[in-house]
């Protein structure tokens, strides 16, 4: 796999095995995702795979799409294309159908319901019951083992809580049900640095036992966490490959992901980029 | 003294109508964002379906409001299910059918039963008065109370403790993260569609017994005062509407007593006005 930008949607292969590092069958595969929302083109051919196991990366500048590609695969915006789960074609099923076949989602403004509280937030999540899918019985031997100071929080209102505290209810959402993927969406956004390491270790603890799909804008965390990934331009794939090889090509680094010098995020790369990969300090124009 | 106390058991009756339909109407807004406007056509197929089940038909009263109930509650699920699910994705269309609907069960009404009032068949053990503090006050007014008192209090629990209730909290804050939980929220909108359609067909029962009568446009005439104890109460909270529905009804009893008839009127509305610029989202601004 090379890690030049693909020239037009069509010419990403539509098998994955161009586009894995690992041979294994993709656990998600989104082929031509398009997303129209009030006459606007959001999406024009977005594909991804998520690998059977780890952490896939979905990156992308503010506004390319990342977001809208999340939803689409969960059903909350209207879209067409091909979203394949494990074999099951999920591009034509309403959001609670979608969940039932075994996601995870932990959305970008998390999700929670501040007027409930945590127990409440959790409980609401459980899918064990009848026709929740059969996801068996909630795990909140896990959740409270990941993130005690939930279960020291049961009884307090969501929205009094911090945003990483808010975080930690979004993610242990997830990690409730017996799912086959998670899809986490920038869940370090606006959250203090040692918050955010917290997080990574949980993800990183979540994905030994279930792929998870990561949005992230955070590069060092991502370069930290996943195999592959794939970088959307302007509502289409632009590019798929290893991580860590995108990373550490500064010109193609800085052409997909817009990181430079006036990125916030750049000092964090370069910081978490081993020594071997060169550091990508670009100072670009604007 | 005795004026005062009639007018306030008159007063808390009236708000206690206006709840069993602000109720539903409010929890309805609140989950699913439809400004039902056929909730007076509701209550108005209750109150005909017992007064046709006490008068018509010779069923006891007692009977006839758990008829008149059930066929209410029949009906809103039977609206939901038909006419405001597939419609869903369109919200001003959702709202003309249900104004059609609001404006079609009365004159369909009519066409049946005629303009005119039917008297409602008054149940000896509910038709007499009782002395309080020196006034005599009808008993279906303490039957309105308690009714409402009831329904507050079951759908508290309902909302509290129940799952469905849990649904309907969560909905009513987020409706597309409750789905992307696995929830088929959809369920929950004809459950709350079930339950306030249930309360609004007993508010014309009960209403029936206030009134003394049942008419066509019965139903209408109530739904504007309900619609402004939703706004007043915040939508989607349903103590909101419990306080906002005595509020409205004392202010209505006193005002039209000590000032001109229709001015009691007004000043509900001038009260919704000042409420919303001291506090914009009503009373509460949120649920339960």
């Amino acid at each position: 796999m090379t890690s030049s930008p693909l020239s037009s949607p069509s010419s990403v292969p539509s098998s994955s095995s161009s586009s894995q590092s690992s041979a294994a069958e993709p656990l998600l595969s989104v082929r031509d995702l398009r997303v129209v929302i009030d006459g606007l083109h959001i999406l024009h051919g977005v594909d991804l795979d998520v690998a059977p196991a780890g952490v896939t990366a979905l990156l992308g500048r503010n506004g390319a799409g990342k977001t809208t590609t999340v939803k689409a695969v969960m059903g909350l915006v209207p879209r067409t294309g091909r979203i394949r789960l494990a074999g099951a074609e999920l591009s034509s099923l309403p959001a609670h159908l979608v969940v039932r076949h075994g996601i995870g989602y932990a959305p970008e403004d998390r999700g929670i319901f501040a007027g409930l509280t945590v127990a409440e937030n959790l409980r609401l999540a459980e899918r064990g019951a009848p026709g929740g899918g059969g996801a068996g019985e909630p795990d909140y031997a896990l959740v409270h083992e990941l993130f005690p100071e939930l279960k020291q929080r049961a009884g307090q209102l969501a929205g009094t809580l911090s945003g990483g505290q808010q975080q930690m209810v979004a993610i242990g959402r997830t990690l409730l049900n017996r799912n086959r993927l998670i899809i986490a969406d920038e869940p370090t956004k606006g959250l203090a640095p040692k918050i955010v390491a917290e997080v990574a270790e949980v993800l990183a603890r979540a994905a030994e036992a279930v792929p998870v799909l990561l949005v992230e804008q955070n590069l060092a965390l991502v370069r930290r966490l996943a195999g592959t990934c794939a970088v959307l331009v302007d509502g289409r794939t632009a590019h798929r490959g290893d991580t860590a090889e995108l990373l550490a090509d500064e010109e193609a680094a800085r052409r997909l992901l817009g990181v430079g010098s006036r990125h916030p995020l750049a000092g964090g790369l370069r910081s978490a980029a081993s020594p071997a990969a060169p550091a990508i300090t670009a100072e670009v124009k604007p | 003294m005795g004026t005062v106390v009639l007018l306030s058991c008159t007063g808390l009756g009236l708000g206690a109508l206006y709840f069993l339909v602000a109720s539903g109407l409010s929890l309805i807004f609140g989950l699913m964002d439809v400004l039902n406007f056929a909730h007076g056509a509701l209550l108005s197929i209750g109150a005909y379906a017992t007064w046709w089940a006490g008068a018509e038909a010779g069923l006891s009263f007692w009977l006839a409001v758990p008829f008149g109930t059930l066929v209410g509650t029949a009906a809103a699920v039977l609206l939901e299910l038909f006419l405001i699910r597939p419609l869903y994705s369109r919200p001003r269309d959702q709202i003309l059918a249900t104004v059609g609907v609001g404006l079609a069960v009365p004159a369909l009404l009519m066409g049946i039963w005629g303009a005119d009032a039917r008297p409602f068949p008054q149940p000896a053990l509910l038709s007499g008065t009782w002395h309080v503090l020196g006034a005599t006050v009808p008993v279906n007014r303490f039957v309105l109370v308690a009714a409402a008192a009831l329904l507050l209090l079951t759908l508290r629990l309902f909302l509290a403790r129940t799952r469905y209730g849990l649904i309907v909290r969560a909905g009513v804050e987020d409706r597309a993260m409750v789905t992307a939980l696995g929830i088929d929220v959809r369920k929950a909108f004809t459950l709350v569609f079930a339950l306030g359609g249930a309360a609004a067909a007993l508010g014309g029962a009960l209403g029936g017994l206030y009134f003394g009568s049942v008419n066509p446009g019965q139903g209408t005439g109530l739904l504007i005062f309900a619609f402004v104890v939703v706004v007043m109460g915040g939508m989607g909270s349903v103590t909101g509407a419990a306080a906002a529905s005595v509020g409205v009804g004392l202010v209505q009893q006193f005002a039209n007593y000590y000032t001109g008839a229709g001015l009691g009127d007004l000043s509900v509305v001038v009260l919704l006005a000042v409420l919303l610029l001291v506090r914009p989202r009503g009373l509460t601004g949120r649920l339960a």
